[in-house]
C-alpha cells in the first residue's frame, strides 16, 4: 500500500462512476471506494497479491487513442471517447489502477465467471457448514449465496482429505475445507516471519502442511484462523465452544503491551469467547498476538478476587471503600498511592487527584520483557504514557518500588492505596508491609491481597470503558464488553468514591463524564472528548516526553525516537 | 363525511314480527345436532387420531445406528422465536466410533413453559436431527421438570427410519481414500 501521507490521486472508472484512487491502489480496492463489491478469497490488504483464487475477475480496459498521434478515438455513436475492452475479464487484486483505467464488474461474462469460479471451488468442499465453526462468518457461504449458482451439478464423489490435523497447539487444520489460497501460508511468511506453512502435492491432492518437523507454534499462529477465508484453519481454543451469530462484538484494546493492538471481544450473554483483533492500519493492521487472545480466561480465572474484606472479613465493595476512607483521610500526608500502568487513562486521573488530596506519593510499577518487534513491546504496562500524560509520575517507572520502600522505613509512610499492583513482586518486604495499612483494589489474588488490610475486587479490562495511550502517543477507546462479577466495582467507580471521601471532589464513575475536566486540567488533551475519540484512535502531542528513555524498540508501524 | 345522510331502516315484514321463522331456523339446527355422531371425545381414555404432519413436542432422534444426529449446529436455537432451546455444543473425543462427525451437543434443553409448537426447529435442521412427534400433553408440578434435557429429549424421540446415512457414507469415504485419480 502506498506510504507517503499525501499520495498521488488518479480517476478510474468503476462500473461507469469515477473515483479518485491513490496512485498504487488495485481494482480491488478502487471498486470498494464506490461501493462495488469484487467478491475475493486470496487477496488480503495487509499480505503480497498471490492471485490464485480468481474470484475477483473482472472486466477491465482503457480509452482508445490513435496510435500515431495519442488523439482520443471518439466512438461516433456516443460522442465519448471510446474504450478498448480486454476480451477476456482479468483479476482485480493484482490489477493496478492507472490514469483512465474502465473496469466493469456487472456484465454477464463477470457474472458467469464468478459462478463458474464458485462451482470449482464448491466441487470438493465437505458439506460441514452444520459442524464447522466458520459457518456465519465464512467467504465461501457469503459468496455461494451472493454469487454462485445456487445449486450442484456435481454427482461424482467428493476428494478425501485429512480432517483433523493439529498444525500446532492454538492451530487446527481441516483440509478438505482448505480451497488454498495461501493466505495463510504468506502471513507466516511475510508478517509473523515464521515460515513454516506450505502446500504439498499436485492437483487436487494439494494439501496444506507444515515443513517437516516443524509446527505453527509462533505467537502469531491464529491470525492464520483469522484470514483463513473458510472453515479450514480454526482454533482449539474456540473449536466447537459457541456459533458467532450469538456473540456480541465490543471494540476493545490489547492490555498486554504498550502497543495496544486494536481487538474485538467477542461475548454472548455476559460471557466472552474469544478475542480477535480490529484492524487499525496505523497500530496493527489486522493482527494481533496470541497470548493477547487468552486473557478473557482472566475473567473467570479461580484466582479471582470475588468479595471484599476488611480486616479480614468479607464485605460489601461500598463497605470496604468506606473504611478505606476513614483510613486514609486520618492519614493524609503519610499515605502512598501505588498507581498503575494498567489503568485507564481516566483511573490514573482520578488516582492523581487522589494523591493530591492525600498528600500522597505516587508511584507507578514498570514491567519490562523483550518486545518480539511485532505486535507486543518490551514495555507490558499499556498505558505508561498515560500516567505521563496525567502528570500521575513524571519519569518512567521501575520495577521496584525502592523509594517507597525507603519511605516506609524511615516512618513517613503509614498506609499505602495500591490499584491493582502487587507490592510484594514490587520489591518491598513483608516487613515493611507489616508496619503499613494496606489497601489493595485489583481484579485478581497475590501476596499483597493476602495480606491487605482492605481489599475492594475490581474488573478486567472486557469489564471497564477507558482509554490508553499506547507507544506512538494514540490516545485509544476501550469498551466494557461484559459486565463484571458481582462482589466487584468499577476501578473509575472505586476510585472516584474514595477521592469524593477524602477530598470531596466529586466525578461521576463515567469517562465521559470526566473527560471535561482531564481536558480542561491537562493541556496535551484540551479540546478531547470521550465521545469525540475516533475508533482508530488520536495521536497526542507527546514530544515533551521525548527525552524518556523508553524501552520499547522498533515495531509494526512504530520507530522508537533517536536516543540523545 | 362527518354527520352523512342517515341510512333509512327497512321495516320488518309480516313474518319477520312474527319471529317464527327464526325459531323454527334454530331448531332445525338444534335437531340435527341431535341425530349426528358424537365429535367429543372421552379424553384422556379416548384419544383423537392426530393427522399427519401434527406438531406436538419437539424431540430428538437417532438414526437406524443409534448415533445421535444432532450435530449441535445451534440453528434451532437460533430460530427459536420463544428462545426456549438451549444447546452448550461439544466435540466428540477422538476414540468414539462416531468421531468422524466431530460435533456433538453436550447438553441440549427445551424449555416446554416457552415452546409455541411453532416448528420451526424441525423446519431449519440440516441434520433432520430435531421433529415435533406426536406427544401434545406435557405436565409437570415444577419448572424445572418442563425443561427436556438431552436424555429426556431422545428418550421422548426415538430412532428416525432414516436412509440417508450422510455421516456413515462420509466415514466409508475417509476409510477408502481417494479412489478415482
Amino acid at each position: 500500500m502506498s506510504a507517503s501521507p499525501k499520495p498521488d490521486l488518479i480517476t478510474v472508472n468503476v462500473d461507469g462512476r469515477d473515483v479518485a484512487v491513490p496512485k498504487g491502489t488495485n481494482v480491488i480496492e478502487a471498486a470498494r471506494l464506490v461501493g462495488v463489491d469484487v467478491p475475493y478469497y486470496c487477496y488480503h490488504p495487509k499480505l503480497s497479491i498471490s492471485g490464485n483464487c480468481r474470484m475477483c475477475l473482472v472486466e477491465i480496459g482503457m480509452p482508445a487513442v490513435d496510435p500515431a498521434t495519442k488523439a482520443p478515438i471518439v466512438d461516433p455513436g456516443t460522442g465519448k471517447q471510446r474504450i478498448n475492452w480486454i476480451p477476456r475479464p482479468q483479476i482485480g487484486c493484482a490489477t493496478t489502477a492507472s490514469p483512465g483505467l474502465h473496469v466493469r464488474t456487472n456484465t454477464a461474462q463477470i457474472k458467469e465467471c464468478r459462478e463458474g469460479v464458485m462451482e470449482f471451488l464448491l466441487v470438493n468442499h465437505p458439506l460441514d457448514c452444520p459442524i464447522c465453526d466458520q459457518a456465519g462468518e465464512c467467504k465461501l457461504q457469503e459468496q455461494a449465496t451472493g454469487y454462485g449458482r445456487g445449486y450442484s451439478r456435481y454427482i461424482e464423489a467428493k476428494n478425501v482429505k485429512p480432517k483433523r490435523t493439529q498444525l500446532g497447539p492454538r492451530v487446527m487444520l481441516d483440509d478438505e475445507r482448505c480451497i488454498l489460497c495461501s493466505r495463510c501460508i504468506r502471513f507466516c511468511k511475510e508478517v509473523a516471519k515464521d515460515d513454516v506453512l506450505g502446500f504439498i502435492d499436485r492437483g487436487s491432492y494439494s494439501t496444506l502442511t507444515c515443513y517437516p518437523g516443524r509446527q505453527l507454534t509462533n505467537n502469531y499462529s491464529l491470525n492464520t484462523v483469522d484470514i483463513c477465508p473458510v472453515g479450514a484453519l480454526t482454533s482449539t481454543d474456540f473449536r466447537f465452544k459457541m456459533r458467532v451469530w450469538f456473540l456480541k462484538q465490543t471494540d476493545s484494546i490489547d492490555p498486554e503491551s504498550s502497543v495496544g493492538a486494536n481487538t474485538v471481544v467477542w461475548s454472548r450473554e455476559g460471557v466472552v469467547y474469544r478475542i480477535t483483533p480490529r484492524r487499525n492500519d496505523e497500530v496493527n493492521d489486522t493482527w494481533m498476538a496470541d497470548s493477547g487472545r487468552e486473557l478473557y480466561k482472566q475473567n473467570r480465572a479461580p484466582d479471582r478476587l470475588m468479595v471484599a474484606r476488611v480486616e479480614g472479613q468479607d464485605s460489601t465493595p461500598a463497605a470496604a471503600l468506606a473504611a478505606a476512607a476513614d483510613l486514609l483521610k486520618p492519614a493524609a500526608g503519610a499515605v502512598a498511592v501505588v498507581g498503575s500502568g494498567r489503568s485507564s487513562i481516566e483511573e490514573q486521573f482520578v488516582t492523581r487527584r487522589m494523591a493530591n488530596a492525600l498528600g500522597a506519593g505516587a508511584f507507578l510499577v514498570g514491567r519490562s520483557d523483550p518486545g518480539d518487534g511485532l505486535l507486543i513491546s518490551a514495555d507490558r504496562n499499556p498505558n505508561v504514557r498515560g500516567a505521563l500524560v496525567t502528570g500521575l509520575v513524571t519519569n518512567l517507572p521501575s520495577e521496584r518500588l525502592t523509594q517507597l520502600g525507603e519511605w516506609i522505613d524511615e516512618g513517613k509512610v503509614r498506609c499505602v492505596v495500591s490499584v491493582g499492583e502487587d507490592l510484594l513482586a514490587a520489591g518491598l518486604t513483608e516487613a515493611q508491609l507489616a508496619r503499613v495499612a494496606v489497601v489493595y483494589l485489583g481484579t485478581h489474588a497475590n501476596a499483597t491481597s493476602a495480606i491487605a488490610r482492605i481489599v475492594v475486587p475490581t474488573f478486567t479490562v472486557l469489564e471497564r470503558t477507558g482509554s490508553f495511550v499506547n507507544q506512538q502517543f494514540r490516545l485509544q477507546k476501550f469498551f466494557q464488553a461484559v459486565p463484571g462479577p458481582a462482589g466487584a466495582i468499577d476501578d473509575l467507580t472505586a476510585l472516584t468514591r474514595l477521592l469524593s471521601s477524602v477530598e470531596g471532589e466529586y466525578f461521576p464513575p463515567e469517562p465521559a463524564a470526566i473527560w471535561p475536566e482531564m481536558a480542561r486540567a491537562i493541556d496535551v488533551l484540551q479540546g478531547i472528548t470521550f465521545a469525540g475519540i475516533p475508533a482508530t484512535g488520536r495521536l497526542l502531542d507527546g514530544s515533551r516526553w521525548a527525552g524518556l528513555p523508553f524501552p520499547e524498540g522498533p515495531g509494526l508501524h512504530f520507530q522508537p525516537a533517536a536516543k540523545p | 363525511m362527518a354527520a352523512g345522510t342517515p341510512v333509512p331502516r327497512e321495516p320488518l315484514t309480516f313474518a319477520e314480527r312474527t319471529y317464527l321463522p327464526q325459531i323454527l331456523g334454530g331448531l332445525k339446527t338444534t335437531w340435527r345436532h341431535l341425530v349426528t355422531p358424537k365429535t367429543t371425545l372421552e379424553y384422556p381414555e379416548q384419544r383423537p387420531a392426530l393427522p399427519p404432519g401434527y406438531r406436538g413436542v419437539p424431540t430428538l432422534v437417532r438414526d437406524p445406528h443409534g448415533r445421535e444426529k444432532c450435530v449441535s449446529c445451534q440453528l434451532c436455537e437460533f430460530v427459536c422465536p420463544p428462545k426456549a432451546i438451549r444447546i452448550t455444543p461439544g466435540a466428540i473425543p477422538a476414540d468414539a466410533p462416531t468421531a468422524h462427525v466431530e460435533k456433538a451437543p453436550q447438553e441440549f434443553e427445551i424449555d416446554m413453559l416457552r415452546c409455541i409448537y411453532c416448528g420451526m426447529c424441525q423446519e431449519v435442521c440440516p441434520e433432520e436431527a430435531i421433529w415435533l412427534q406426536n406427544r401434545y400433553s406435557t405436565t409437570g408440578y415444577t419448572r424445572e421438570e418442563m425443561v427436556n434435557n438431552k436424555a429426556r429429549l431422545y428418550e421422548l424421540g426415538g430412532t428416525l427410519p432414516d436412509e440417508h446415512l450422510k455421516w456413515d457414507r462420509k466415514k466409508a469415504a475417509e476409510t477408502a481414500g481417494n479412489d478415482r485419480h
